[in-house]
């Protein structure tokens, strides 16, 4: 399916939208981290936990949890969620 | 068209001058600052002499460098702590001097728990320090929260170190993340001792100062002497704030340290640090962040003296910076000041931000959080600034290149 990567993370794929695969949230990003190396470490912590600035939408609406479901023609996009200075 | 020949003719030979003069100063650039700030990093070639710096960067623009260390076992190896507001934290690489980066296998990270323990997670690698010079690639990390990580191959895969992480009496030291500094609580100070790749010291803001003999297997606390804020209780470690601690490569049995209750010194094997701050002017007091030594003089050391007063300002004193030297291992202190603003200049400079170059006389830097680069060529007797309108800069090194 087709997956949105945020500025922050182009550096790693160089371009806004990847090809990526899995049956849940988790699967999908253990996918993109196969293909772009180190990925996934920098929006999931070492426990498991989607990092407090990353938000991911599955089908335009968040998800936080890596067990979330998916089905091949959904759309996820990952954003970044900080502001300040 | 004659008016625009003429300004080519003048611009080529301009361009081509500045390129030599470039290269001139690459061929006899000896002198490396590496400036980590919270949006990037940038490199300072300097020629011999220290007058001509060339700034290289931003490298990683936009991300926060906490640390920057040129590996001095093979003068060539970089590594950088860097995390962004959104992402992860990571460590880069680079074997040409930051010409180009790439990012580790496996950055810092603390060991995942089971359902219904909670975890922890490394928000930032703040320290880096390289191992032995008998322990080639190897490389040890202090991050935040605190905990101490080690790699073997040069820094691509890191591994907590020693058990300490998740050792219950440390973790009580720690303390919680309200325990730390504003910017989270942080392992620091990763000193080798350069006759014993064994015989290790680190420090904690908060949770005290502490040393191995045995390469990590038992530690040990090593604070007394060392006083904390009034009112809280000097028996317990979590209280301790040590914030900058450096060994004396001359003298490695010495070790000086910058606490945020005064300036202490260490004379091994003695245990107990003397607080040799109480020598400083009263009106100055010796509260600060950094503390640097001289290379080959263990009786030399310097501090950035800062405001502790009211609700801890942590500003230069009054609003007239001055670095406050010593020759006489703390028993006196003379004010540096020549060359800083007179008045109206609140300047702080954090923990990892002054550092002392290996040349005779030797030469100091020090960077602030409102971005200023200042150096002196003699020792602190007269400074000047290197760059101004920097990013806030956290970290400041020195190497000297073959």
């Amino acid at each position: 399916m087709q997956v949105y990567i945020p500025t922050p993370l182009r550096s790693y794929t160089n371009q806004p939208f990847v090809e990526a695969q899995g049956p849940t949230l988790g699967a999908l990003l253990t996918d993109l981290d196969r293909c772009y190396p180190g990925i996934r470490f920098r929006m999931v912590d070492e426990q498991d936990q989607i990092r407090r600035h990353i938000r991911i939408f599955v089908n335009g609406l968040p998800s936080f949890d890596l067990a979330h479901g998916l089905q091949p023609a959904d759309e996820v996009f990952i954003v970044q969620a900080l502001s300040g200075g | 068209m004659v008016g625009k020949k003429k300004t080519k003719k003048v611009a080529k030979p301009a361009r081509k001058s500045k390129r030599a003069a470039h290269a001139r100063a690459e061929k006899n650039s000896h002198n490396l600052v590496l400036v980590s700030t919270r949006k990037g990093a940038w490199l300072f070639h300097g020629n011999a002499a220290r007058t001509n710096w060339r700034a290289d960067g931003p490298h990683f623009l936009g991300q926060i460098v906490n640390h920057m260390v040129l590996d001095p076992r093979d003068g060539k190896t970089l590594l950088v702590a860097a995390s962004t507001g959104h992402l992860g934290p990571t460590i880069f690489r680079s074997t040409d001097l930051g010409r180009s980066w790439k990012e580790v296998t496996r950055p810092p990270a603390f060991r995942k728990v089971g359902d219904g323990e909670k975890g922890r997670t490394v928000k930032r690698s703040f320290w880096l320090a390289p191992a032995h010079a008998n322990e080639p690639g190897v490389w040890y990390a202090g991050t935040s929260p605190q905990g101490l990580f080690r790699s073997e191959d040069g820094g691509q895969n890191w591994d907590a170190f020693s058990g300490l992480n998740d050792d219950p009496q440390y973790r009580a030291w720690m303390g919680s993340e309200q325990d730390g500094t504003p910017d989270g609580p942080m392992l620091h100070s990763i000193i080798v001792d350069p006759r014993d790749p064994k015989h290790l010291y680190f420090a904690m803001s908060s949770g005290g100062v502490h040393e191995t003999t045995d390469g990590g297997k038992n530690w040990a606390p090593l604070t007394d002497g060392m006083e904390v804020v009034e009112g809280f209780e000097v028996k317990n470690l979590a209280f301790h704030d040590p914030h900058c601690v450096q060994l004396c490569p001359s003298n490695p049995n010495r070790l000086y340290q910058q606490n945020h209750c005064g300036i202490y010194r260490l004379d091994r094997p003695s245990k107990t640090w003397k607080r040799i701050g109480r020598a400083m002017p009263k009106e100055i007091g010796d509260v600060g962040f950094p503390i640097t030594v001289h290379p080959r003089d263990h009786d030399v050391a310097w501090v950035f003296p800062m405001d502790g007063t009211t609700v801890w300002p942590r500003t230069s004193i009054k609003g007239e910076p001055c670095v406050y030297g010593t020759r006489d291992g703390g028993k006196s202190w003379k004010r540096l000041a020549k060359g800083f603003p007179k008045s109206q200049a609140w300047w702080t400079v954090k923990r990892q931000a002054m550092a002392a170059d290996c040349n005779d006389p030797v030469g100091l830097y020090f960077g602030t959080t409102s971005g200023e680069l200042w150096m002196s060529r003699d020792e602190g007797g007269r400074w000047d600034y290197m760059a101004r309108h920097l990013p806030e800069i956290y970290a400041v090194e020195t190497a000297a290149l073959k």
